[in-house]
């Protein structure tokens, strides 16, 4: 660690980790209410456990960003962080706000969370992914202001080196498209349309930057590549993120109220969208090939890997299988829906914060050379646990979608099978589905107990081993 | 990547491509803001219909339906309900949703259960007139057949 103020990242890496364990349970109580109606819905009914499984997923990502840029801002602008005692402030109220909003969700019926906070006066709840009270939206804004502020005045006093100019533009468009989520117009079409500039623009836009700035920082240093080289790499990559995702959106505006023409501009811009994700791929490959020194934190490079890869496959492969629209007016709202989701996010965002948490952690902790070897190996046993039954659950949404579509949607009026039926039909994906969330918990408590294994043990060598570069 | 391709070019395509692909998006929205009026008939919304959207909201319902696609996935879509359950009669339709609505949570086992939400005979009504006014907007024909 080259300066104190990055320890302001440990309690963000931390919280993000206990948050997205939460989501997680959150998401097998789901799986298991998609099988049995009856599965603790007197308690917790569907629509409550999917707002606490989508917003802790939102929020735990940004703690993990937060976390990220505190991390390697300050290393990147080689100078200390502007104000550490903000970021610490900032924690507390992000995390008090947090866990109030999910109680919220969790105590009292959603109606009457509205009724509490006052929704009435300025309404925005209710929305996907967008339930949030007025009043948390206002603090997430308040937050955002306050981490966009910090990090901004550390990058003006120190060194602008492109990850840190990538990395703020993406957090700036962050915390600007957020805004959107204000905008709650009585017509329905209209608030769908810039709902949309909230989410796209978001997943499908600023933070492709973010992803592209931490895994840059974290390959330069895992690999000692030529910042140069990296730097290029980067350019080149959110050039094209940008480039197909912006107008990509209309693969959105389809079947909710725009025009005819968003069915040609979405289906051909998105169907570039997966260009990015295969570079990104080539990029990390491409790097860690041509490595400077053998890192001993091996399991860094290890995510750093795989989040290219997972994030190509969620992202890429399967946003393109349903992307154009003549099959998209089939799949649209389907389990494919959810397959994509679910790979996409997981690979993209949440790899990409477990990679930052992976590769900083152990600095923060005094391991400047990375954990033990013990430890690196039940995380990399983790690891392939946690992508392996992603692409599980990937692969049985897959299918029960495919399978949707054909019961539900390709026969004509009177011979398709009512949504009902359908699911009923179907679930022996959703049994797997499940099955496979089973042992991505399993990987994500065998990933959590690799931080309390080995910790006695001495990293074996004192200084990164130089070795010449060999192709991976 | 080839010597030739420097990072400025690089640095240049992010800004230019960026720049001028968000200015193509904001183009594209001015003429769609234009083009809404005919097709999502905003005409229709009466304050019945805004309060049914409201309704919509303060209950959640995206949690489990799904919206002309958008939403979870877990009941039934609702954006050609009224076609699905009301035949296209608003009478027939807004008696279905007041039985429907009373009926709730259906005490079958192993069914996905929706909650009973406690509505008033006008809150149901309002409910229905927005899902009214929403399967009339011009989605492109979507979806493919009744079942949604």
């Amino acid at each position: 660690m080259k300066f104190e103020s990055q320890m302001v990242a440990k309690p963000y890496f931390i919280f993000a980790l206990t948050l997205f364990t939460g989501q997680i349970l959150f998401g097998l109580i789901l799986g298991l209410q998609y099988v049995s109606g009856d599965f603790l819905t007197t308690y917790i009914p569907f629509n409550v456990a999917r707002m606490v499984h989508t917003n802790l997923l939102l929020v735990w990502l940004l703690f993990g960003f937060m976390g990220a840029s505190y991390y390697l801002v300050p290393e990147e602008s080689d100078t200390e962080l502007y104000s550490p005692w903000l970021a610490r402030v900032t924690f507390w109220v992000f995390a008090a706000a947090g866990v109030a909003t999910v109680l919220g969700y969790l105590l009292v019926p959603y109606a009457k969370l509205a009724e509490l906070t006052y929704n009435h006066l300025l309404p925005t709840m209710g929305r996907e992914f967008l339930e949030q009270p007025t009043i948390t939206k206002i603090g997430i804004v308040l937050v955002c202001l306050s981490y966009v502020f910090n990090i901004g005045m550390t990058i003006l006093k120190g060194r602008k080196t492109v990850i840190n100019m990538v990395l703020i533009t993406g957090l700036i468009g962050l915390a600007v498209f957020f805004l959107f989520s204000f905008y709650n117009p009585e017509n329905l079409v209209l608030d769908k349309y810039f709902w949309w500039w909230v989410v796209h623009l978001w997943v499908e836009g600023v933070w492709e930057l973010i992803l592209g700035a931490i895994l840059a920082f974290v390959l330069i240093k895992v690999t000692g590549v030529d910042r140069e080289v990296v730097e290029k790499w980067l350019y080149v990559i959110i050039a094209l993120a940008l480039i197909s995702g912006l107008i990509g959106m209309g693969h959105h505006y389809f079947w909710i109220g725009p025009g005819e023409y968003w069915l040609w501009l979405g289906s051909i811009f998105s169907a570039l969208e997966p260009v990015p994700f295969f570079m990104m791929v080539m990029f990390a490959f491409k790097m860690v090939g041509e490595r400077r020194f053998e890192h001993q934190n091996q399991v860094a490079i290890k995510w750093a890997l795989g989040t290219s890869v997972m994030a190509f496959l969620g992202a890429g492969v399967w946003g393109f299988i349903h992307t154009l629209a003549p099959v998209n007016y089939y799949t649209h709202g389907s389990q494919i829906t959810a397959a994509h989701g679910h790979l996409a996010f997981f690979g993209a965002y949440a790899m990409i914060v477990l990679t930052i948490i992976s590769y900083a952690m152990p600095i923060l902790r005094g391991r400047p050379h990375g954990n033990s070897l013990s430890a690196q190996r039940l995380e990399s046993f983790a690891f392939w646990m946690m992508c392996v039954s992603m692409i599980g659950i990937t692969l049985a949404l897959t299918v029960a979608g495919a399978w949707q579509v054909a019961l539900q949607r390709l026969p004509e009026a009177g011979e398709a099978l009512n949504f009902m039926a359908t699911q009923d039909k179907i679930a022996p994906m959703f049994w797997l589905r499940e099955a496979f969330g089973l042992i991505f918990f399993l990987g994500l408590v065998a990933y959590l107990s690799s931080f309390f294994v080995g910790s006695k043990e001495a990293v074996t060598l004192e200084q990164p081993q130089l070795a010449k570069p060999t192709a991976v | 990547m080839a010597e030739r391709f420097t990072k400025g070019m690089a640095r240049n395509i992010y800004y230019g491509g960026g720049v001028f692909v968000f200015l193509l998006l904001l183009g594209l929205t001015f003429d769609t803001m234009l083009k809404l009026p005919k097709r999502d008939h905003r005409e229709n919304i009466t304050e019945a219909v805004a309060r049914g959207k409201a309704l919509w909201e303060h209950n959640n319902c995206i949690g489990c339906h799904s919206i002309m696609g958008e939403g979870a996935y877990y009941a039934p879509e609702l954006a050609n309900v009224f076609d699905r359950r009301g035949g296209g009669n608003e009478q027939a339709f807004k008696g279905f949703m007041e039985s429907w609505m009373a009926a709730q949570p259906l005490q079958i086992e192993g069914r996905r259960k929706m909650p009973q939400f406690h509505l008033s005979p006008e809150q149901v009504n309002d409910l229905s007139e927005f899902l009214i006014w929403t399967s009339r907007i011009d989605d492109n024909n979507w979806p493919p057949n009744i079942e949604g």
